[in-house]
């Protein structure tokens, strides 16, 4: 194999890699916002919404771990992926 | 009808998240594939100045002290300043380099006003012992962005850099405004909401 094509396959390998890692992070910000509503049900007060007032209701920590995830994956991670894959073309 | 302070450190903590994975993004990519659009380049710089921004009600609406006010001002202040000249970089109206050390300053303002006002002890509460926390991270941390001033493209330092906002994130998001700490709760703090 000429050193030329094992260049170009390492640096295929590295933005292979980076695109997984980039794809990954969105989704794991969402599953440690969900693990963290599995071990810890009392912090999530829609579980128990009686007598809680109006903020207890609209801000659960839970839920914004996994809304920082979903705004990530959707406005950052999609378009940066698509251009990441536009430089490999 | 005010939420929580709590509450307050819980969204601040959301928007820190969403700025460490923004930055652990550009780190990965690199600064070429970033700022491929022209939306994206300002998109940390913006929060960071957002944030500045929507401290001040926070300084107004949430501070029940002198100390208090000073602090938030202060990081509403160095936010604005950190954010502003990033944004100026990024946007080629700032060429100097050394506009990169308002982010350490940012940090060493931000981590001194929060053990600064801070007036109890580490053991006192949850809280008393995160703003302790927080400040000293904020402290060390500060020679990250000042090594950035000097290297802005070493991947170590611009992964470190974001990972400090995760850290700081998660710090934020333990927060409780009456809860105990390693099974430590002054009697002197009051009764845990939940």
């Amino acid at each position: 194999m000429s050193s030329t094509y094992v260049r170009s396959l390492r640096a295929e390998h590295a933005r292979s890699r980076r695109a997984f890692v980039i794809s990954l992070l969105g989704p794991v910000t969402i599953a440690a916002g969900a693990v963290w509503a599995i071990v810890q049900p009392y912090r999530l007060t829609l579980l128990h919404p009686l007598h809680q007032g109006f903020w207890w209701l609209v801000i659960e920590p839970q839920l914004l771990v996994a809304l920082a995830g979903v705004f990530f994956a959707l406005v950052v991670a999609r378009p940066l992926l698509a251009d990441l894959a536009e430089r490999e073309e | 009808m005010e939420p929580p302070a709590e509450m307050i450190h819980w969204l601040f903590a959301m928007l820190l998240l969403v700025l460490g994975l923004c930055l652990l993004s550009e780190a990965i990519v690199g600064r070429e594939v970033w700022q491929a659009r022209p939306w994206r380049k300002y998109l940390w710089p913006g929060l960071a100045f957002g944030m500045g921004i929507v401290m001040w009600p926070v300084m107004t609406f949430f501070t029940n002290s002198a100390i208090h006010m000073y602090a938030h001002g202060s990081w509403a202040e160095v936010l604005m300043l950190a954010g502003g000249a990033e944004l100026g970089l990024v946007r080629g109206r700032l060429k100097s380099r050394w506009w990169r050390l308002t982010m350490p300053l940012a940090f060493v303002v931000t981590g001194t006003a929060f053990i600064v006002h801070e007036q109890n002890a580490w053991y006192f509460a949850r809280s008393a012992f995160l703003h302790h926390l927080l400040g000293w991270t904020f402290l060390v941390a500060a020679v990250i962005p000042l090594g950035m001033t000097f290297r802005p493209r070493s991947m170590t330092l611009q992964s470190a850099f974001a990972l400090t906002f995760v850290v700081l994130a998660a710090m934020l998001f333990c927060d409780r405004d009456l809860a105990p700490v390693f099974g430590h709760l002054s009697p002197l703090a009051g009764v845990p909401h939940r």
